[in-house]
């Protein structure tokens, strides 16, 4: 373990900026962090979570896939795809270091998505510790310690220093080029937040939410439960839950077509939407007590079948957060899983 | 903050469901935290008493949701509604978009909503409880003990500014009905006309640069109650879930404001559920702000069957070219 005086960070970030872009979440100065790419005299947040989860860095809302150009009969195929450069994510929560495993699971098993591998390969994750959880936190539910960060170097802050820990290659190549910066330490200092952190995660409301009653073997007996129609009776169908979250992962792939030239690109898409998912014979969920079952059936059952039990859930808490009509998975689980138990 | 009480809601929708004059109940329900209600139908009084809630939270306007529920079967829906969400039924009477005999509406007064991303914003994180009295809000926090707000810090902008307390539809009043109000819901309009065109667009292209394309804005909205949306048909060859770039989004919500303009009622829910805090009740209150000064006062929802100024031709309306004029002044 190594560290550095928090007077050091800016000094930190520029030497690795010198080399790589690095993103870091952001203050707009209204209450709401965004990631952005630092540059001279851009800080840190210590917001405990950016509205949108950092998984734009390795799938995209929107990007372009290929191209195609026509010219009387001939079609040209153009492939605008192009390899990533080396980037750092620095300050990743624990939950959303989690969701980049969510998200391997489906891209980077075969067939591998070149788009998200060429990305994930050259992103280099600086965790950051959470110290102050808030009451709409549960990633203690999935197993996910707040305090202990995974990432390829794992950060925590304290009132005065920043505290380095390489977990991967990567992160020891980032390491080493910070040598100079840091120091090495004892991890007496993290330990004592460890420490601290792990007595406000017991005070949380949501701390004795379990996962009881979910799982890969749990489809016939929630598929049919009678309170899925009233869990999504007010849900609007838009698609803030799925957008906000950092493990949903559904996509479209459309064309836009110009006559003579088409860009073909993916976008995020939502299982919440009514025209989701659209084949020759309709949509598969007709109505949104199928679509809204969908997304949690997703990430409490269907997901961990296919993925020796992980949950697609990392318990960040935007969807609490941000529904428009305050319904959740929490609610969910409270409300099926109790019953299942 | 608000004068009426659970009980009191609680009883009379209990005894509206034993009489047989309604059998089922729209409302409120008790969330995990102090500020997560959801809205809920309600079946019986059993429920009712278990997890109805009403407070400084429930500002969900339900209007919309009486055009899936009126579908839902003969029967009459019991449905609460303060004064601004009345607005908005009326103006869905006036669209033809449910039938009115399948809907008892009980007004209610509202001393104004309280919205939590203001309250997180001056608290910080480890909301416990919100509590509320004539003085103002005491939010417990995990890390900062109890912290005071006055109504200003804590309620809802459109609050705030609330353009009327009477309810403009109802079969039955709770409490006294209040009175439409002089408000400056303006204000914030008139900042922007002062700016120059730079000014601006650099201030909507801030604000919509955020937007994330969830559409929540839209499938909120009163006005917005197309069966199915252009945005959402694949045939109609708009149908995006991209944000490409920033000025797509700008022409989804311009296009949307435009769409709903003369038939917005100014509720306020676009605002409050984006995730991004994105202002879009601005961009129809100007709509609605030109379309007083061009055409005369004018509140949709007011009355059910008015003709809203855009879609009512009269010799005495102003000449576009005065508008197009007067609009780049």
């Amino acid at each position: 373990m190594r560290k550095c005086s928090l007077t050091s960070l800016d000094a930190l970030l520029k030497k690795i900026a010198e080399q790589n872009a690095v993103y870091l979440p952001v203050d707009d100065g209204e209450g709401r962090a965004a990631y952005k790419q630092w540059e001279e005299g851009v800080k840190m947040s210590d917001a405990l979570n950016t509205v949108r989860s950092p998984k734009d860095f390795f799938f995209p809302q929107t990007e372009n896939l290929m191209e195609f150009k026509t010219e009387g009969k001939k079609i040209e195929i153009i492939d605008t795809r192009s390899e990533s450069e080396d980037f750092v994510i620095f300050g990743v929560r624990a939950c959303d270091v989690k969701s980049f495993e969510v998200l391997d699971n489906v891209f980077l098993k075969d067939p591998v998505d070149t788009y998200y591998a060429s990305r994930r390969e050259h992103g280099v994750i600086v965790s950051m510790a959470c110290t102050r959880p808030t009451e709409t936190c549960f990633c203690q539910t999935f197993g996910i310690d707040a305090a202990e960060p995974c990432g390829d170097i794992s950060a925590w802050k304290t009132e005065t220093d920043l505290y380095l820990e390489a977990k991967t290659e990567k992160g020891e190549k980032l390491m080493a080029l910070l040598e100079s910066l840091t120091e090495a330490c004892d991890s007496a200092a993290v330990e004592a937040q460890k420490k601290e952190t792990a007595e406000i995660m017991k005070k949380l409301p949501l701390a004795g939410l379990s996962t009881a009653g979910f799982g890969g073997d749990k489809t016939d007996e929630l598929f049919d439960a009678p309170e899925w129609k009233t869990l999504s009776q007010s849900c609007l169908g838009c698609g803030t839950c799925t957008f906000v979250c950092p493990t949903c992962q559904c996509y479209d792939i459309k064309d836009f077509n110009t006559g003579k030239e088409i860009i073909r690109f993916r976008c995020w898409d939502s299982c919440m939407y009514s025209e989701f998912t659209k084949m020759s014979a309709g949509q598969p969920r007709l109505s949104q007590v199928e679509r809204f079952r969908q997304r949690f059936m997703h990430k409490l059952v269907y997901y961990p079948t296919n993925n020796n039990g992980l949950y697609s859930c990392v318990g960040c808490g935007r969807c609490l957060a941000k529904c428009p009509i305050s319904m959740n998975i929490v609610k969910v689980m409270k409300t099926i899983g109790e019953k299942a138990e | 903050m608000q004068k009426i009480t659970r009980e009191t809601l609680v009883a009379k929708a209990s005894a509206l469901l034993a009489e047989g004059m309604v059998d089922r109940v729209l409302g409120w329900k008790k969330g995990e935290f102090a500020y997560d209600v959801t809205p809920n139908v309600f079946a019986d009084a059993a429920s009712l008493e278990k997890d109805f809630v009403y407070g400084d939270f429930c500002g969900a306007n339900f209007s919309k949701y009486l055009i899936a529920e009126t579908r839902k079967g003969e029967g009459k829906i019991l449905v609460f509604l303060k004064p601004c969400d009345t607005y908005s039924f009326n103006q869905l009477l006036t669209e033809h978009r449910f039938d009115r005999e399948k809907v008892y509406v009980v007004g209610i007064p509202c001393e104004g909503m309280a919205d939590i991303g203001k309250i997180k914003a001056e608290v910080g994180e480890g909301i416990l409880e919100v509590e509320s009295d004539a003085n103002g809000f005491t939010v417990k926090t995990l890390y900062k003990g109890d912290v005071k707000l006055t109504a200003e810090q804590a309620l809802g902008e459109r609050c705030l500014v609330c353009k009327s307390k009477k309810h403009v539809a109802y079969d039955e009043l709770i409490g006294e009905d209040g009175v439409v109000i002089d408000s400056a819901r303006f204000d914030e309009v008139e900042k922007l006309e002062k700016m120059s065109s730079d000014e601006r667009f650099a201030f909507w292209q801030n604000e919509l640069s955020r937007c994330i394309r969830c559409n929540a804005c839209r499938d909120v909205c009163p006005a917005c109650s197309c069966e199915k949306c252009v945005f959402n048909n694949p045939k109609s060859g708009v149908e995006n879930k991209a944000v490409a770039d920033s000025f797509e989004e700008k022409m989804f919500h311009i296009i949307r404001a435009f769409h709903v303009a003369g038939r917005c009622t100014d509720c306020g829910e676009c605002s409050r559920v984006c995730p991004q805090d994105i202002p879009l009740h601005l961009l129809n209150r100007k709509f609605i702000k030109d379309i007083n000064s061009f055409y005369g006062e004018y509140q949709a929802g007011e009355t059910v069957g008015s003709r809203a100024p855009l879609v009512n031709y009269t010799t005495e309306d102003i000449e576009p070219s005065e508008a197009v004029e007067r609009g780049n002044q």
